[in-house]
């Protein structure tokens, strides 16, 4: 089921994309937020499959927000939709550094930028903090979620590990393990 | 003229291939290619073109990249419009592989959706990126370092200054928390009374 509603038309993925690319400030994660709100609202990617998207996006290599608007626009649209959605997420980064580099040379020191952004730093940290909580309401049923959950948190944030290297080994345990169960049970 | 856009590209690509863990990986990977390898940028260009790929709105490695593209070509002495060229190959270059890979994974997915071994597989994934989401906001609050040798090695956790500098930080902190998480506010609405905020109270 890659596409998901052919009346869901290319400028309207571009648009809305055009809108999360243009708020994302600070990394990917700064995208979830935006994302999640704008998807729901519109009923294009359930709050179930948002968590899939971000954890096979963040498995390939790239640009997260990237690989999030191309995977989000392939279920909307396929190949066209991934395009429109990703020209989108680049376009607004695009306009905004090439004004900076050919106009605004001098904006990184201007006080008022500073000021903004004093005001919006803090802000986004919050932002995204709130889907995690909201994720874990919705995918940590058991123990045994916390326990990754706390595990990936702790070896990411203040042990400095790669979020790639925990994905890959993930991948591979969780492989092995329910492949095993699988040849358990079909062999009963 | 012409090489220094293929040696872009092929420069974009090759980081786009080899990016993993997001934007922050990116940067290092831009930084050993672009200042160290070509020479294309200075250290201290590429500190400022880092701040800024973090201050302005979108995607940092896509700042990142389209700076430097235009710069490159800027240090050449082109004009305006070669420059935006130069920005577009970099840019084209470091999204290509991932267009390539996250498709493929994409319908692989669409596949699998309903695999019970894929389901196992995900279901571990799942809680992993709850914690990386949460590493994410921690990083953005508290600044981990380790120093000195691996034997007698020291470990320190600081504040982030530049995003937490003072009281007031942690208030907005705390007001965009509670309206996102109970209120359900729009987050971009979040983001424009944070940047008003800042703007009146600083």
């Amino acid at each position: 089921m890659p596409i998901k509603n052919e009346m869901i038309s290319l400028w309207k993925i571009f648009g809305v994309f055009a809108t999360i690319g243009a708020f994302t400030i600070g990394g990917g994660y700064a995208m979830i937020p935006i994302i999640q709100n704008e998807m729901d609202k519109r009923g294009w990617i359930s709050e179930e499959e948002l968590p899939d998207i971000i954890a096979l996006s963040q498995s390939a290599p790239g640009i997260l927000a990237v690989n999030i608007s191309i995977f989000a626009g392939y279920r909307l649209r396929g190949i066209k939709g991934s395009i429109a959605a990703t020209l989108g997420t680049i376009i607004p980064s695009f306009i905004i550094i090439l004004l900076i580099a050919m106009v605004f040379t001098n904006f990184k020191d201007n006080p008022v930028v500073i000021r903004i952004f004093k005001g919006i730093r803090p802000v986004v940290v919050s932002l995204i903090a709130v889907p995690m909580v909201n994720m874990a309401k919705k995918s940590n049923t058991t123990w045994w979620a916390w326990l990754i959950t706390i595990l990936t948190m702790v070896l990411v944030a203040f042990i400095e590990i790669s979020p790639i290297y925990i994905l890959l080994v993930l991948i591979v345990i969780s492989f092995t393990v329910t492949y095993l169960r699988e040849q358990k049970e079909s062999g009963k | 003229m012409i090489t220094i856009f293929i040696q872009l590209f092929i420069t974009f690509f090759v980081i786009g291939i080899f990016t993993f863990g997001g934007g922050y990986a990116m940067l290092s990977l831009i930084q050993a290619q672009v200042v160290v390898a070509h020479a294309w940028i200075d250290e201290s260009t590429f500190t400022d073109i880092v701040a800024i790929s973090q201050m302005t709105p979108g995607p940092i490695g896509i700042n990142c990249a389209t700076y430097v593209g235009y710069d490159v070509l800027a240090k050449t002495g082109a004009g305006h419009l070669l420059c935006i060229l130069g920005s577009l190959s970099a840019t084209v270059a470091v999204v290509l592989p991932s267009f390539i890979i996250v498709l493929a994974i994409v319908k692989m997915y669409a596949k699998l959706n309903h695999n019970a071994i894929f389901e196992g597989v995900m279901s571990w994934l799942r809680p992993a990126v709850v914690g990386l989401i949460g590493a994410a906001a921690i990083i953005l609050i508290f600044n981990s370092t380790w120093s000195g040798t691996p034997l007698f090695s020291q470990y320190d956790i600081k504040v982030v200054s530049e995003n937490f500098p003072d009281w007031k930080s942690w208030a907005l902190f705390a007001g965009a928390f509670i309206s996102s998480l109970w209120f359900k506010a729009n987050p971009i609405l979040i983001i424009i009374l944070g940047g008003i905020a800042g703007l009146l109270i600083y």
